[in-house]
């Protein structure tokens, strides 16, 4: 049935086919499109930022739109890009590391990537109808509550949808997890990709509801006047503070941990050596995630919580850096006396260690709460979130960029032009941002549209804007590459890098299917093991058999597209009465799609034995 | 293995619900979810003891609650919580008739309880003049407790749902699990309550 | 068959026994509940006293419901059990924030 609609190659066919799939790996590859989509503007819009502020007193965009342009780029890199991103690759490839042959929820799963790619649009929507949200991508009450026009109104929809969706992820990576391991697969030889993605599961579960109810509240009292954050009636904007933040400082480590585990992953193979303190990493990662959860008021130590609070919160940041150390110093001796290769999946793996541990550093920095007064909305904290963020996440995007591709795309990047892509990134990148930590000591402020001649800040921030050139020549440089290796390269052959985990043991393409016969495995570093001490292959843990698959369905994109639909009539029903045509028309056809999905049986389909015998042949 | 996962007395697993893949799946998403749904309502109840004094010259909390008709719901609930805990043990002993009828009870105190919480919330805004606008109390009250009532009715649609759809053809192990996840979702809307009652009534009217 | 069936009458014990222990809870459960409403109501505590007792009580009442009624104590409910925890410990944090740290 599915081998059958593959088979048939129209445009309208391929395009049905991408919106119907319960399948994780394209579901994985639409992450992949959209949240590079996204990431590419909300890299447009960091390069006008830049162009902004390359002279002093710039008049290059209006104070308005660049308050617009800080606030989309901010929103848009974390929630819709660096987010959807890490999901994509985790939705390609946790399922085959851990030897399942799909994730436990299909259906569920892509519901959830529909809803992000509608919650992105959505945001996306405001440039198009006059205004932006401009409240920064903190939405601060009462600037989010009185910021005229309808901007930030997109700014809580477009979460609020995307949110439920990162949300549904999040479940249903876990219950994979838990479920649907190969056999002989116990936690503790799971790759530690895997590991984070479980780890990073259970921070978004536990932190996107905080989201959720602030984005409500907000919701309400920009639409439905009610009162929690206005003072004049007993309010208090504080609280938008900390519900932000309690799921805002997890949020951070729900994008650096899977950075992490693609390091992990980078460093054995390249290196040929077995990670360096498994067990340790395992253990550091949890306990990151646990400690992560308990810092959030460090993002508040200006806002006067008073001494006590502020020590609590300041002695519990810097405890991360333990974990976090342990970290660094086993990958460091995961290289030490390796065998290593290096190509651009490494380059990218080897920057990111000095460039992430200078954020950390001054992570630690900040995280004083006195010297915080000093730091605080400072150029110094821009150049340090950029340095755990982009020297963090994107460096790990684009290392397992290269180090997945094969399994994700069938091709192999082409190397010199990878390397041209890392050196301009990684170049540019410095540029941009080491030079911003002296910016910020000098007093600069963050947000600010222009900033005054001769005040020491007209070099420093020239060469930042000439980095941020840099790193988009290196971006394009990337992308003309993705498209080079699909016309111009090969198929990529099964397991190019000599790998060590179950992922590199599937035939290439992946089938459908991913393992006709479910693996045993016998070890931490599966295949490895099975090349070592065995012939090479993995031994099948069952006969061959029918294999039951899950069916396509439409229904997840015309939820998502009946809460998009919703949204507007959300935000214009302020201002005009047939808005609540959308609203309803929106909410009753997400509901009727949810209630037929409730109502019609859905046993999935089988492939039976003999088609599989048949496609060997 | 059967394909059409039909149920009869002799073959019947001791756990249906847990008896297949896809119902160990949903049984531990659904776990998980009520994980999250304890962050989504802490953040709830902590806007609410924020925000309980801001009363913005308006009712307080002394002043405006009722313990009767609290009582009332309080009962209501809980003994839909015993309902559905009948419900499931009909389930596990394979009586799809005694189930679909403690089932159908279960609704019947669901729709008590939401029809108490309507009268409740039109009392307040007629006779105080209490509303979601009128301070940040308001909202906070309002909002807490009008999401917990929107669960009950989330809960009472989903069940209608399966017990329509599965009405003529019986248990089995495709849509056992449907109704065991519905009674865990139902108990934890219980269990909100509890901390509702005593949250915001019991110690709105001491405090 | 034979064993089949009794294998099934064990099982129902088993699930009877379980009923009782349920029933049980939930007589708890109740008294609890009119205990509460009777220290309000009557108003025989102070403040310092009944504020803690109620929410003693609250917990006791949740437990039940966890424990009992919705099976958390039984075999296969330990990753469930982690995450309803967790979701706890998430709580308290955001509970305690949002009453401590929010006015000054």
């Amino acid at each position: 049935m599915s081998s059958a609609t593959a088979q048939r190659n129209s445009f309208a066919a391929v395009l049905w086919d991408y919106l119907t799939t319960v399948d994780h790996k394209k579901i994985g590859k639409l992450y992949l499109y959209g949240g590079g989509f996204f990431f590419l503007l909300g890299g447009l819009e960091a390069v006008i930022i830049r162009i902004q502020l390359i002279k002093p007193e710039n008049d290059f965009i209006s104070a308005g739109l660049y308050n617009e342009m800080i606030t989309m780029h901010g929103t848009t890199m974390i929630f819709f890009a660096a987010m959807p991103i890490l999901l994509g690759l985790m939705n390609a490839v946790m399922p085959l590391q851990i030897g399942a042959r799909d994730v436990a929820f299909p259906f569920v799963n892509a519901l959830g990537f529909w809803l992000f790619l509608f919650g992105g649009i959505m945001l996306n929507v405001s440039w198009l109808t006059g205004a932006a949200p401009d409240a920064g991508w903190t939405a601060y009450a009462p600037l989010s509550t009185t910021s005229p026009g309808h901007g930030v109104d997109y700014y809580v929809l477009g979460l609020q949808i995307s949110g439920a969706g990162t949300l549904m992820g999040g479940i249903n990576f876990l219950v994979t997890i838990v479920n649907m391991r190969a056999p002989g697969m116990t936690y503790m030889r799971m790759p530690l990709f895997s590991w984070t993605t479980f780890v990073i599961s259970v921070l978004i579960l536990f932190a996107f509801p905080a989201l959720t109810v602030g984005l409500f509240l907000l919701m309400f009292d920009r639409m439905f006047d009610s009162a929690f954050f206005d003072v004049a009636l007993g309010g208090n904007s504080i609280i938008w503070q900390h519900l932000f933040w309690i799921f805002g400082h997890p949020e951070v480590y729900i994008l650096i941990l899977p950075a992490f585990g693609i390091f992990s992953e980078i460093f054995a193979t390249f290196s040929k050596k077995r990670l360096f303190g498994y067990t340790a990493m395992v253990f550091a990662t949890i306990l990151i995630a646990f400690l992560g959860f308990m810092v959030w008021a460090h993002h508040m130590f200006t806002v006067g919580m008073g001494p006590v609070a502020n020590s609590i919160f300041a002695v519990a940041t810097m405890a991360i850096a333990v974990p976090t150390g342990i970290k660094i110093f086993n990958w460091l001796l995961t290289l030490w006396g390796g065998n290593i290769t290096i190509n651009s999946a490494m380059l990218w793996s080897l920057a990111f260690i000095p460039s992430f541990t200078i954020g950390g550093m001054t992570g630690i920095m900040v995280a004083t709460s006195v010297a915080d007064y000093q730091y605080h909305d400072t150029y110094f904290v821009i150049a340090h979130f950029h340095y755990v963020i982009v020297g963090g996440v994107v460096f790990g995007i684009l290392a397992a960029c290269h180090y997945w591709w094969p399994l994700m795309f069938n091709r192999i990047l082409n190397e010199k032009l990878g390397k041209w892509a890392f050196w301009l990134f990684f170049i540019g990148f410095h540029l941009t941002f080491f030079i911003q930590h002296f910016l910020g000591l000098m007093g600069m402020p963050r947000r600010y549209w222009v900033f005054l001649e001769d005040q020491g800040l007209d070099l420093g921030n020239f060469i930042s804007t000439i980095g941020a050139f840099f790193m988009t020549a290196g971006v394009i440089v990337f992308l003309y590459n993705a498209f080079y290796s699909w016309f111009k390269q090969g198929p990529a052959p099964q397991d190019p890098w000599d790998g060590r985990t179950l992922e590199w043991a599937v035939e290439s393409p992946t089938p459908y299917y991913n393992f006709k016969q479910l693996p045993l495995v016998r070890g931490l570093d599966a295949l490895w093991l099975e090349k070592m001490e065995g012939n090479g292959k993995l031994a099948p843990a069952e006969p061959v058999g029918d294999i039951h698959m899950p069916n396509g369905s439409i229904l997840p994109f015309l939820i998502s597209l009946g809460f998009f639909i919703a949204g507007f009539g959300f935000i214009y029903q302020t201002t005009s009465d047939l808005a609540y045509i959308l609203l309803y028309g929106g909410m009753g056809m997400a509901l009727v799609c949810m209630l037929i999905r409730s109502l019609k049986d859905d046993h999935g389909y089988h492939i039976t034995k003999e088609e599989l015998e048949k496609e060997a042949r | 293995m059967s394909h059409d996962h039909s149920l009869n007395p002799e073959t019947m697993p001791q756990h249906p619900e847990k008896a297949t893949l896809e119902g160990k799946n949903k049984f531990l998403g659904l776990w998980f979810f009520l994980g999250g749904e304890t962050v989504l309502f802490a953040s709830l109840f902590g806007t609410y003891l924020a925000l309980k004094n801001s009363t913005a010259g308006g009712p307080t909390t002394q002043e405006l609650y009722g313990l009767e008709l609290v009582f009332v719901m309080t009962m209501l609930l809980l003994t839909s919580s015993l309902t559905s805990v009948y419900a499931m043990y009909h389930m596990k002993n394979n009586d799809f008739k005694k189930m679909q009828l403690w089932l159908g009870i279960t609704g019947l105190l669901g729709i008590g309880f939401l029809a108490c919480e309507i009268y409740e919330f039109y009392h307040y805004i007629h006779e105080y003049g209490f509303t979601f606008r009128s301070s940040a109390f308001g909202s906070a009250f309002y909002t807490l407790v009008g999401f917990h009532g929107g669960h009950v009715l989330f809960g009472l649609c989903w069940l209608s749902a399966i017990m329509i759809r599965n009405a003529k053809r019986g248990l089995n192990l495709y849509n056992a699990p449907k109704f065991n996840t519905f009674s865990l979702y139902w108990h934890f809307i219980d269990v909100v309550w509890v901390f509702i009652f005593t949250v915001v009534y019991l110690m709105g009217k001491v405090a | 068959m034979a064993n089949n069936t009794k294998t099934n009458e064990f099982h129902k014990e088993q699930n009877k026994e379980e009923m009782k222990k349920q029933l049980i809870t939930f007589a708890a459960m109740i008294i609890f509940t009119v205990i509460a409403f009777l220290i309000v109501g009557t108003g025989i505590m102070s403040k310092m006293m009944a504020i803690p007792l109620l929410l003693i009580m609250a917990l006791i009442q949740v437990a039940f419901q966890f424990y009992y009624f919705m099976h958390m104590k039984d075999k296969g409910h330990e990753l469930a059990s982690i995450m309803i925890y967790g979701g706890v410990w998430a709580a308290i944090l955001t509970v305690a924030a949002l009453t401590l740290v929010i006015w000054w």
